[in-house]
C-alpha cells in the first residue's frame, strides 16, 4: 500500500461496516440492529455474512433500543445504528433507561451528524445529540473524524464494558491518520502542535476545518496547536490543561449547538482548571436546514476562516 | 391439566404473597397497590409451577426469564422472589428506603432475580424480544415470559414491539396483558379505551387469549396452549381486579398509587386470612 492510495477517500459507513464484520469474525456475541436504514449504514455486508446476528426492526428506533437492552442482557455486544437525530432525540429515554440505567452494553450509533444531513433537511438535521449524549451518567461519547479513526475507534468501543455513543460522518473523507494508528477512548489526538492558540475540533466536518485554519493562522505568523478531540466523554483533561499552560487561549470547533457539546466540555475543564480565552465555533442556537454541505458551511460559519478569525479574537483579548 | 389439591397449593401461595406485598406497603406507608395486587396470580402459577428458575443462580444463561414491563408491579414480584429466597424477606421491609436494594419500579442492577430493568413504560415489550432473540442466537432453551399493563398499552412501543416479535416468529415470548380495566386518571374506556385487546392482538399475528386472571385452572390452560404454539408469540389477556385482595382498593380507581397506612394493610391481611380456600 503505498502513501497515494492510503490518502484516497473512502465511505465512513464502509469502515464501520468492514470494522464489525472483522469483529464479528472472532467475537460471535457482535450483533447489529438497524431500523430501515441498513443500506445508509451500508451493514448489508454485516446481515450477508451472520444473517442471524443482524437484527432490521423497520422504522422502529424506540423498540430497537429496547431489543438491544435484552440482547445485551443475554451476553450480545450489540451495535444499533440510524440517523443521529433517530437515535438520539427519537429514542433518547430507551436508551437512557433500557439501556444505560439498567448497566447494559448498548453501542447506539448515529449516522449523518449535523449539516451532513443535507437534503434530509431541518428535521432531519441533529445539533443537539452531543449535549443529549453527555448528559447520559458514565457514557463514553465519541466522533471520529477519518476512516483509520472509525476503525480503530469502534473496536474500542467493542471493547468496552457499557453503553456507547458513536456520532459518525457516512460520507467519503480523506484519511488524516495512516492505517493502524492507535487511539483510545477519552484521548484526544494531538494532529499539529503549536504555541500560541489551540485549535480543538471534533468530527469528519471540522477537524479538516480546523487544520485548515491552522494553515491559514501559520500564514500570518500564527503558531496553532490542532487537537482531534474524538471524544467527547469522558473529556480528555489533561490534554485541555496542558494545552492551557503552553498556548494563549482555545476555540473549538465542532458541527453541534456551542451549548452541550465539545465547547461546553472543554469550557468546564478550562474554567474549573486553568481559565483561560476561549471562543466556540458551532451552532449558536439554530435549527437545522436544507442543502449542500458546502452551502452548509457557509450559512452556520463552520469554516477555516471563521475558526481562523475567532482565533485571532482569542489572541487579541 | 392442573389438579384441585395443586390449585389449592396455589391459593395459599397467592395469599401468603398478596398477605407479604400488602405488609410491605403498609410499613411504608404508600404505594402501587391495585397494579401489583392484579398480577398476583399471574407470577403464582409462573413462578411456583411453570418457571424454571434457581434463587442459587439468579443469573444462570438457560433459566426462563420474567420482564414486568409494568415496572411499578415490582413490590408483588419482591415478595415472589423473597420467599423464592434470591433475597432475604427482610429486604421487603426496606421498600423504597433510602438506599435499598428494592425500588419502586424493576431494577436488574439493584436486585436478584430481576431479569429486566423496567419502570418507563413499553419499554419493558422490546427488551423481552431482545431477551428472545438472544436466547435463539445462544440455544437457550429458555422461555421469556413478558407481563405489561393495559395503562401501559397506550404507548406506541407496545406495538412496535407487537408487530416485530410476531415478525420474527417468537414462539418463546409469552405475555400476558394485566387488563385491570384501570389506568393511573381513570378507566381505561374513559381515558383511552384499549376495547377487546385479544382482538388487536390476534390482529398483529399473535397467538392471543382471554382468561380470567384471578383463575389459577384458567392461567394453566392459556399457558399450556401457549408453550404449545410453535410459531407465534403469545398474549394472554387477563382479566384482573385492579387492587384485588385489598378491601380499600378493589373498586376505588384512585388505587394506582395511594396511601397504605400500618392499619389498612393490617385490616386487609386480616381479612385476607379468614377467608376459607
Amino acid at each position: 500500500m503505498g502513501a497515494t492510495t492510503e490518502m484516497e477517500p473512502k465511505e465512513m459507513r464502509v469502515v464501520y461496516a468492514e470494522t464489525l464484520v472483522r469483529l464479528a469474525e472472532v467475537n460471535p456475541d457482535v450483533v447489529i440492529l438497524e431500523a430501515d436504514l441498513m443500506k445508509a449504514s451500508a451493514t448489508g455486508i454485516f446481515q450477508k455474512r451472520f444473517p442471524d446476528r443482524a437484527f432490521n426492526v423497520g422504522v422502529a428506533e424506540a423498540n430497537m433500543l429496547g431489543i438491544a437492552a435484552g440482547l445485551s442482557a443475554s451476553g450480545k455486544i450489540p451495535f444499533a445504528a440510524s440517523f443521529t437525530c433517530f437515535s438520539s432525540r427519537r429514542a433518547y429515554d430507551q436508551f437512557f433507561i433500557s439501556c444505560n440505567y439498567s448497566g447494559l452494553n448498548v453501542k447506539l450509533v448515529g449516522t449523518d451528524p449535523g449539516i451532513a444531513a443535507e437534503y434530509n433537511g431541518g428535521t432531519h438535521m441533529c445539533f443537539e445529540d452531543l449535549g443529549l449524549m453527555r448528559n447520559v451518567p458514565g457514557l463514553v461519547v465519541f466522533e471520529p473524524c477519518d476512516p483509520p479513526s472509525v476503525a480503530a475507534l469502534v473496536e474500542r468501543a467493542a471493547a468496552h464494558k457499557g453503553c456507547t455513543y458513536l456520532r459518525l460522518h457516512r460520507k467519503p473523507i480523506r484519511p488524516i491518520y495512516r492505517d493502524g494508528e492507535s487511539f483510545e477512548l477519552g484521548k484526544g489526538k494531538v494532529i499539529r502542535d503549536g504555541g500560541d492558540v489551540t485549535l480543538i475540533a471534533v468530527g469528519a466536518i471540522m477537524v479538516p476545518e480546523a487544520i485548515a485554519a491552522a494553515d491559514l493562522l501559520k500564514a500570518d505568523g500564527v503558531s496553532a496547536a490542532v487537537i482531534d478531540m474524538h471524544t467527547i466523554k469522558p473529556i480528555d483533561r489533561e490534554l485541555v490543561v496542558a494545552f492551557a499552560r503552553k498556548t494563549r487561549g482555545f476555540v473549538t470547533c465542532e458541527n453541534h449547538q456551542v451549548v452541550n457539546g465539545l465547547g461546553s466540555a472543554v469550557a468546564e475543564v478550562l474554567c474549573e482548571a486553568c481559565p483561560r480565552p476561549l471562543r466556540r465555533v458551532g451552532i449558536r442556537d439554530e435549527f437545522g436546514e436544507v442543502g449542500t454541505l458546502d452551502y452548509l458551511k457557509g450559512r452556520y460559519r463552520l469554516t477555516a476562516a471563521t475558526i481562523a478569525e475567532e482565533a485571532r479574537v482569542v489572541l487579541e483579548g | 391439566m392442573i389438579g384441585d389439591d395443586e390449585i389449592r397449593r396455589l391459593k395459599i401461595k397467592a395469599r401468603d404473597l398478596r398477605v407479604a406485598t400488602l405488609d410491605a406497603f403498609g410499613h411504608l406507608g404508600v404505594g402501587h397497590i391495585g397494579g401489583a395486587l392484579s398480577v398476583i396470580e399471574v407470577l403464582t402459577i409462573l413462578y411456583y409451577r411453570h418457571m424454571k428458575i434457581d434463587p442459587g443462580q439468579p443469573r444462570l444463561a438457560e433459566r426462563d426469564k420474567l420482564v414486568l414491563s409494568k415496572g411499578h408491579a415490582g413490590p408483588a414480584l419482591y415478595s415472589v422472589l423473597a420467599d423464592k429466597g434470591f433475597f432475604p424477606k427482610e429486604w421487603l421491609h426496606t421498600l423504597n428506603r433510602g438506599g435499598t436494594s428494592l425500588p419502586s419500579h424493576c431494577d436488574m442492577r439493584r436486585t436478584p432475580g430481576i431479569d429486566m430493568t423496567t419502570g418507563s413504560l413499553g419499554q419493558g415489550m422490546s427488551a423481552a424480544i431482545g431477551l428472545t432473540l438472544g436466547n435463539r442466537l445462544n440455544g437457550s432453551p429458555g422461555k421469556v415470559y413478558m407481563i405489561i399493563g393495559d395503562g401501559e398499552s397506550n404507548e406506541g412501543q407496545i406495538w412496535e414491539g407487537a408487530m416485530c416479535a410476531a415478525h420474527y416468529r417468537l414462539r418463546d415470548l409469552i405475555g400476558f396483558m394485566d387488563y385491570n380495566h384501570m389506568q393511573i386518571d381513570g378507566y381505561c374506556r374513559d381515558i383511552m379505551n384499549i376495547d377487546v385487546p385479544e382482538e388487536k392482538w390476534a390482529a398483529f399475528g399473535w397467538f392471543a387469549q382471554r382468561v380470567d386472571g384471578h383463575d389459577f385452572a384458567a392461567l394453566d390452560r392459556a399457558i399450556e396452549r401457549a408453550k404449545q404454539e410453535d410459531v407465534r408469540p403469545s398474549m394472554i389477556v387477563m382479566d384482573t381486579v385492579k387492587g384485588k385482595g385489598a378491601f380499600f382498593a378493589e373498586n376505588n380507581v384512585g388505587n394506582h398509587n395511594m396511601k397504605v397506612d400500618e392499619a389498612m394493610a393490617a385490616e386487609a391481611i386480616r381479612r385476607l386470612m379468614e377467608e376459607v380456600l
